[in-house]
């Protein structure tokens, strides 16, 4: 069986030159930000992929591919045996995004404030011109706040008068509304209290059983990551470096920028321990290092990192792109 | 003696519907050199303790009782300017976003050499050579050269450094530093606190850090506050208050934390949420989510008490008949 979501050698370049003036006069060339530069993964039915990075490593940009707000420089996405941008183009692509939906991060800030709860849940039903009758939709709108935990009463309230956790309920009860089979959540939940979090991810667990779904979510904070995924993809600098299953990737990371977050983060239950701090920062991406774009960062860098990009190769247990455990060096 | 002593400290804002109590009765003191964590969820009143000590609460919140004492004299009462004077020279500041803490019009030299010649009889010069010595101190690479640099020309990390030297650069006995972490990548928090940690400590200062993430304050501070709607929860050594805690809001706290190192089926949840100020529930505020609540909680107010090695206001913890819990 093939997987529900196939990314091939997917990338995203945006143009961020200098306006046209100034690079005729300052002779100026143009400059080009590679934010997604070819990653490639497979998300099988039903299972979760979670991507995690540092700010500016392009997860956000993968979710935006993936839903079709942008439209990728290379590659292709295939969704249930179909080229996703093709089908966005023709008429057939209302129907396949109605099948495709997002969550996004911020619930202050994608819910409209003027709009009764009542019409933000109902829009995509109205805009997919899947329920016309008013009665019919207002049922509809009433399960789907059950579902989500909330009362169908509270469709005649505005989204000022809810928590953040409940907000964002909101949204996932939205993004349910057109029956999708693929969710792409982006930082569903680094908004939110940790107790609130809580309520919010076992909410997500619990509606992925149910019904089936598969998600993407994306995350920076790998305790939760752990929490949700099957799979966890991990990306620096707009490329994956390290692709395993979850029990894999915890137990036995194998890249070195895999293992440095890991050991980044606060260990809870020893306190007092210094965590092994990180050296130095993500490198600009207008201007990525050569060769391996984590070799200025890497204790195990050497010549060949430094010249030679290398590749995301099947290791056994997972896909690696690092020539240290290529070559057995670590 | 304590560095700093709060004693009953209530914060009120003024409204035209009545008026809402931000911080109900909270005491706690800071020894000198001391690392106390205040931590909380959003709305709990962590950063009002931490504007309310260095005098910057917005209008038209305001002290309505009780003391604050720093080094045992009373600050909460001072002027305006009197309070510029201890503000930066004996309570330093560290705030959540770098970029909005720092001028973009001035190098970070300026900054530094002006905050350092506002507190300290230095001359330019002298004062100068001190902004190049804290910035080498926080880690900065090129510091001569760095210090005539814009705050735009360093990263968020970078930044962060740069505040932290200008909070150290009049030598305070105090630094109060709201989530300063919280606008960082993972692996920059890490070098951050780490920072902020070796250098306090080698410039004598006491830290009050205020974030809402349980793991930086495991592993940085020595004690640690719990908040919940304006009032202490629990207050106790760090290693206590997380192995073991006593109140039932800072077990369920630590229960909805996802754990690195071990896979759950379903996370532990708090139902509902922080209440609003406008409608704070009668007796313990937290009860409406407790699930050991029983009448006493929905009647009266807890005031700390002692519980192990924790201090904890809870009615669980009042010594008495048992047969009076689990009824809810």
């Amino acid at each position: 069986m093939t997987a529900l979501v196939q990314a091939h050698d997917l990338a995203m370049t945006f143009d961020v030159s200098a306006p046209w003036l100034n690079r005729v006069l300052e002779r100026k060339p143009r400059t080009l930000l590679h934010a997604v530069d070819g990653v490639s993964f497979e998300i099988e039915k039903g299972q979760t992929l979670a991507l995690v990075g540092e700010s500016g490593c392009g997860k956000s940009t993968v979710a935006r591919l993936l839903v079709g707000l942008y439209e990728p420089s290379r590659g292709h996405l295939m969704f249930d045996g179909l080229d996703a941008h093709a089908v966005f183009k023709t008429a057939e692509g209302l129907k396949l995004r109605s099948r495709i939906q997002m969550i996004f991060q911020d619930p202050y800030a994608s819910l409209n404030p003027r709009w009764l709860v009542q019409d933000i849940v109902a829009e995509p039903l109205i805009e997919h011109e899947l329920i016309t009758d008013r009665a019919e939709l207002r049922g509809r709108v009433g399960a789907l706040l059950s579902a989500v935990g909330l009362s169908p009463f509270d469709s005649f309230k505005y989204p000022h008068q809810f928590s953040g956790g409940q907000r964002q309920r909101i949204s996932i009860a939205r993004a349910l509304a057109t029956n999708p089979e693929f969710l792409v959540c982006d930082e569903p939940t680094s908004a939110l209290d940790v107790s609130v979090q809580a309520q919010v991810l076992n909410i997500m667990k619990d509606l992925q059983r149910k019904l089936g779904l598969t998600y993407l979510f994306i995350s920076h904070n790998l305790a939760v990551v752990r929490h949700v995924s099957d799979q966890v993809g991990v990306m620096y600098l707009g490329r994956l470096v390290e692709l395993a299953d979850k029990q894999t990737l915890f137990a036995s990371p194998r890249h070195p920028y895999t293992r440095m977050l890991l050991d980044a983060i606060p260990k809870m239950h020893d306190t007092g321990r210094a965590r092994t701090p990180v050296l130095g920062e993500v490198p600009n991406p207008l201007d990525p290092p050569t060769g391996c774009a984590f070799n200025p960062r890497c204790p195990h860098a050497n010549g060949r990192c430094r010249s030679e990009r290398p590749q995301l190769l099947d290791q056994g247990h997972g896909r690696i792109a690092c020539h240290a455990v290529e070559e057995g060096r670590i | 003696m304590s560095l700093l002593q709060v004693k009953n400290l209530v914060v009120e804002f003024p409204s035209r519907r009545g008026t809402l109590r931000a911080l109900d009765d909270i005491s706690f003191d800071i020894a000198p050199g001391e690392i106390l964590g205040v931590v909380g969820e959003s709305g709990a009143g962590k950063s009002i303790t931490g504007a309310a000590i260095i005098g910057l609460l917005e209008p038209p919140g305001r002290i309505a009782s009780g003391q604050i004492m720093l080094e045992g004299e009373r600050i909460d009462q001072l002027g305006f300017e009197q309070m510029r004077h201890i503000r930066g020279k004996r309570i330093g500041a560290i705030f959540q976003d770098p970029l909005t803490s720092l001028n973009p019009l001035h190098t970070i030299g300026r900054q530094l050499v002006e905050t350092i010649r506002t507190h300290l009889p230095l001359s330019d010069k002298e004062a100068h050579e001190r902004a190049v010595s804290l910035l080498k101190d926080t880690g900065i690479p090129a510091p001569e050269q760095r210090i005539d640099h814009y705050p735009h020309q360093f990263s968020g990390g970078m930044r962060q450094r740069v505040v932290i030297a200008l909070a150290l650069a009049a030598e305070p006995k105090l630094i109060v530093a709201d989530e300063p972490t919280t606008a960082l990548d993972v692996s920059i928090q890490a070098q951050i606190i780490t920072l902020l940690k070796t250098i306090c400590r080698q410039h004598g200062a006491a830290v009050m850090l205020i974030t809402h993430d349980m793991g930086v304050i495991a592993e940085t501070c020595d004690r640690v506050a719990v908040l919940y709607a304006g009032r202490i929860a629990e207050i106790g050594p760090v290693h206590e208050v997380i192995n073991h805690p006593a109140h039932p809001y800072t077990a369920g706290l630590m229960a909805a934390i996802p754990d690195i190192t071990q896979d759950r089926e379903q996370l532990n949840q708090i139902d509902g949420a922080m209440p609003r100020l406008n409608a704070i529930p009668s007796g313990c505020a937290f009860h409406p989510r407790c699930p050991q609540a029983f009448a006493k909680c929905k009647s009266a107010r807890p005031d700390l008490m002692d519980a192990g090695m924790t201090r904890c206001a809870c009615w669980l913890q009042e010594p008495g008949p048992e047969t009076l819990r689990g009824t809810a």
